[in-house]
Parts: structure tokens; sequence; C-alpha cells
């Protein structure tokens, strides 16, 4: 059984007007999906769809065998389905990092001496350890974002959905985002990740391409982006290696069909 | 402004900062109380909170200059007051245009009482994280739970504008700046012109704020966040000795206080014995 199974769901913010239109697909266990696509093709909108902050108004989610439509199952979605959103500062609600982190814990009604051993597992995820009595106040933008994850890890999930979590961090602050998530995946932890950095997708096993609510390409990275035209029409572009790749091919040297950069360095030591 | 100093958390581990917050905020409570009932020898009355104050900081380990920069901030207020004081207090005798000697001696005694009241409150929420102060008051206001009063909810709320003072500051700053970019001048003019001048600080403030609020409840939700029904609490609070002794000091501040007000009336009714 997958860890999450999307049928052919829709959702609509007003009448007759859907934002989401029949998508499914579905995620297994230390899967690492990517969704990507323009402004306002419904990610987010998607991303609250997947742990019940939004309920669909067409078609079924179903997480660990609980499904949206069942109300009494919503908290045991949310809690195999973390979410963690854009903005470090308007996810924290306590000014100690491991009052914050307590806080999911504390609303599944979790004994004391488990909360702590569930904040040390969480700050030891995301290698934050040294700052469990710090104020997110004086945390780095990457920092900060890592306690957040830490503070849906606390729970537990199955599945982590970060939504343009990296999109306010540097390239350091990002780099520190995609080590955890390599380890969490390590661990089991399927992680949805929704960006709009092509480089961060291209590392994931399956790419979703959202327009207009629909899924538009879904595939690997490779599948995905070998559709250039296709994803040009779609706003999007090739991640950088691709586009290195494609250059030195109308340069006459072969190596065509290359999208990333583990991917590029292997076909130029070929024909080095 | 970021090191806004009234109503931030200096950490650090001491006597005081160990203390129960249920116990602190009831002491600062009291001592409030304590510096409101000097009607008497003032001067001794206000020595006697000023040396509690005191005492609190040093077993507080808090620095002397975090605890004064409290004043800065309500520096106006406290002029303000002073000045009411100073021009329309008509009793006593002139001594300088329209000030008289109880004008005068009135201002001073709101000057210090304002001052030792936001030196006890800033030394509260210097030693007591905006969580624990939340879980305070929730502990403290549990009774009211009889009522239906919603306790918990009323602790959250409080908790996390507390937590939001900072991100909200270091945004006014940003938007002040970005408003400047743009030729808004906050600095000339008179009063009304400058008060004008900040309503489009205030409105993208507003909105980002309620932008902000969404995103939290988001996130809230996201972690299971269901209200006060089957929550547990990690931080659970102890009432020691520490907060006994810390009870026994304020209740001994507001005594030696109540027996100099009525000392002087002792004093009064002998004099009037004695005229008699
Ligand atoms: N709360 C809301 N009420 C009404 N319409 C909304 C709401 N939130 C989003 N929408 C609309 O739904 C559509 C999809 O929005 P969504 O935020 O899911 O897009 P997105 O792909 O996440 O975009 P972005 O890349 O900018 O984050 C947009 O047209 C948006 O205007
Ligand atoms: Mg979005």
């Amino acid at each position: 059984m997958s860890l999450l199974e999307v049928k052919n769901v829709s959702f609509s913010y007003e009448k007759n007007k859907t934002t989401i239109k029949g998508v499914s697909f579905s995620v297994e266990k230390g899967e690492f999906v990517a969704i990507i696509g323009h402004n306002g093709s419904g990610k987010s909108t998607l991303a609250k769809l997947l742990n019940g902050l939004l309920k669909p108004s067409g078609g079924e989610i179903i997480v660990g065998g609980y499904s949206s439509k069942d109300k009494s199952a919503l908290f045991e979605i949310r809690k195999r389905v973390g979410m963690v959103f854009q903005n470090p500062d308007n996810q924290l609600i306590a000014s100690i990092v491991e009052d914050d982190i307590a806080f999911g814990p504390e609303n599944l009604g979790i004994p004391r001496e488990e909360i702590g051993e569930r904040i040390d597992f969480a700050l030891r995820s995301v290698g934050m350890e040294k700052f469990r009595k710090a104020s997110p106040e004086r945390l780095s933008g990457g920092q900060k974002q890592r306690i957040a994850i830490a503070g849906v890890l606390a729970l537990k999930p199955h599945i982590l959905v970060l939504d343009e979590s990296t999109a306010m961090l540097d390239p350091q602050g990002r780099k520190e985002i995609a080590e955890v998530v390599d380890d969490l995946r390590k661990q089991g932890v399927a992680v949805i990740a929704i960006t709009h950095y092509m480089d961060e997708a291209v590392k994931a096993d399956k790419i979703l391409v959202l327009d207009r609510g629909e899924i538009a390409i879904s595939g690997t990275p490779k599948e995905v982006f070998s559709q250039k035209e296709r994803l040009g029409e779609l706003g999007l572009e090739l991640p950088l290696a691709g586009i290195i790749a494609e250059k030195l091919c109308a340069r006459g040297v072969n190596v065509g069909g290359v999208v990333s950069e583990t991917e590029l360095t292997e076909a130029l030591w070929k024909l080095l | 402004m970021r090191d806004l100093s009234f109503g931030s958390y200096f950490p650090a581990i001491s006597f005081v900062h160990k203390m129960d917050a249920r116990a602190k905020i009831l002491i600062a409570v009291a001592y409030m109380v304590a510096v409101f009932l000097v009607t008497a020898f003032h001067f001794l009355g206000f020595g006697a909170c000023l040396l509690f104050v005191l005492i609190a900081t040093i077993a507080a380990k808090v620095p002397f200059k975090l605890v004064l920069k409290s004043i800065k901030t309500i520096i106006f207020f406290v002029v303000f007051s002073a000045v009411l004081q100073l021009f329309f207090n008509k009793s006593g005798t002139v001594v300088f245009w329209v000030i008289t000697d109880v004008g005068l001696l009135n201002a001073g005694f709101i000057i210090a009482r304002i001052i030792l009241i936001v030196l006890g409150a800033s030394l509260l929420t210097l030693t007591t994280s905006p969580v624990e102060l939340a879980d305070g008051i929730e502990g403290i206001l549990y009774p009211l739970k009889w009522i239906k009063f919603p306790v918990h909810e009323f602790a959250l709320i409080m908790s996390i504008a507390l937590r939001f003072i900072p991100t909200l500051i270091d945004e006014t700053d940003r938007i002040i700046k970005a408003q400047k970019a743009r030729g808004a001048d906050f600095e000339s003019g008179n009063i009304f012109k400058r008060a004008k001048a900040l309503i489009p600080v205030l409105i993208p403030l507003l909105i980002s704020s309620f932008r902000r609020a969404d995103e939290l409840a988001d996130a809230m939700d996201s972690r299971c966040y269901a209200g006060s029904k089957n929550r547990t609490k990690y931080k659970k609070m102890h009432f020691t000795l520490r907060d006994l002794l810390g009870v026994i000091l304020v209740a001994g501040l507001i005594v030696g206080i109540v027996f100099l007000n009525n000392f002087y009336l002792l004093s009064e009714l002998a004099t009037i014995a004695g005229a008699l």
C-alpha cells in the first residue's frame, strides 16, 4: 500500500472555478516527489489538500488507510502528513526552540518524558541539537526553517510536505535543507517538495508538473525535462545542468538527454 | 529598535529565572500594589521598593543596564505625567511661575511610581520567557475555567502575541525604510503631520499581520492543534522554596509600607490628641 494516494481529487475555492482538477498520484515510502508549476497553478492548494487543511470537493485522498472523506480521521492524516511552509517566522509559535518543537507532541497528548525524547530526536534529525534553549529570533533563515521542520518531525510524520520551504533562503540555507531532506529519506520519510528551483526538482524520484490545477506532465526528472518545448509552454525552464548540456549539444558535444548535475559530469567524463 | 528591552526575555540561569512563573507573576503584582500603597513617608516607601527591585535584579543576574533601558521606552509617558502635575496642581505655595511645591513633590512621586512599576514589570519579562509567562497566567487563571472562561486560549493568544513582537518590530523597520526610499518624510512637521506620515506604515503592517495570522493558523492546524482538550504540557511548574522566599519578601514589603502609612496616621492622631 502506498503511503499516500491521491485519487481524482478536485477542489474549488469559489463556485464555478475549479482550482484543482482531477489530480491523481501516489507516494511511496522514502520517495522524493517534486511538484513544479507556474505561479497560481495550484501547488499550495494541492499541498493543503494533502493534510486536510482543505477538503477535496471531489475525489479522495488516502493516507495510511485513512480517507479524507472520514471527518474523524483528520488528526490521523495530519499526524502522518507534516507541512512546512515558506516563511519560518510565521510557523514558529514559541520563543524558545524546545517549546516550539513541543507544541505538536503536546497537541497529541503525549506524556512529558516522551515529548523530551521527541524533541531530542527532532533536533538531531535537523542537526540543531545545540540550539535547544535558543530563541528562534536570533537564528539564521536556514536554521529557523530547520527548527520549523523539527517542529513537524516531532509528530513523527511519514510524509513531509515542503511548500516552497527554501524560497526565502540563501544558497547556504537551501543546502542545509537539502541535507536534512536527504537524511529523512534514508529514514524512510517520504518528501513532497513544492519548488521553483529546477535544480532541486531534478533530484527527485518523480516530478509532477502542475498547470491550471491539472497534472500536465509527470514522470522521472529525465522524462519531464526531456520535454523542453512543453515545459516552455507551461512557463518553466530546464535545470542548470540541462541548459548546459543543451548548449554543449548545440556545439557538437554529445551529451544529449542529460538533465542532472551528476549525469552531466558522468557524460563529460565518458567523453574525456 | 531591535533590542527593545521592555517585554523581551534575557536568558540566564539564576535564582529568579528558576522561580515558578505563577509565583513570579503574583509577586510582581503584589510589588506593584506595594508601590501604589506608598502614601506616606514616600522616600522610605519608595526606597524599600527600589531595594526590592535591586535585590531581585542581582538575584536574577540581569545586567542593570538592561533593566534601566526599559525606562527609556516610557520616558515620554513619565515626562508627560510629571508635566501635568507640575502645571495643573494648584495646591501648596507657588515656588516658580505656576509651579507649586506640592506640584513639584507630586511630580516627583509620580515619576518614582511609574519608574518603579516599569522596573518591576520589565524584570518580570526579562526573567520569564513568554511561554512561561503565558503558562503562569494560565495557571493563575485556571480557577476561572469554572465559569467557562477560555483560559488556555487566552494564554496561547498572549504567548503568540509576545512571540511576534520582535518580528513585527523588524517588519515596521523594514516598511519605514521602504517608505523612506520612496520619499516619505517621518521627521519633519508638527505632531499631526508626523502621525499622518505613519499611515503608510501602519496599513502595510496591518495587511501583512493578517497574512501572517493566516499562515500561522495553517501551521498550527498542521501540527494537530485542537484547543486544550487532551493536551499535555511539556513544562510543568513547581512551587519551591525559592518561590516561598520571594513571597515572604514581597509580603514583608507590603506589610512595611502599610505600617508606614498607619504610622503616619497614628502619629497624626497622637498630635491631634496632644493638641487637645
Ligand atoms: N484562499 C483563497 N481563496 C480564493 N482563491 C485562492 C485562495 N488561495 C489561492 N487561490 C487561488 O487559487 C489558485 C491557485 O493558488 P495556489 O496558491 O495554490 O498557487 P501556487 O501554485 O501555490 O502559486 P505560487 O507559485 O505563487 O505559490 C490561484 O489562482 C489563487 O488565486
Ligand atoms: Mg504557493
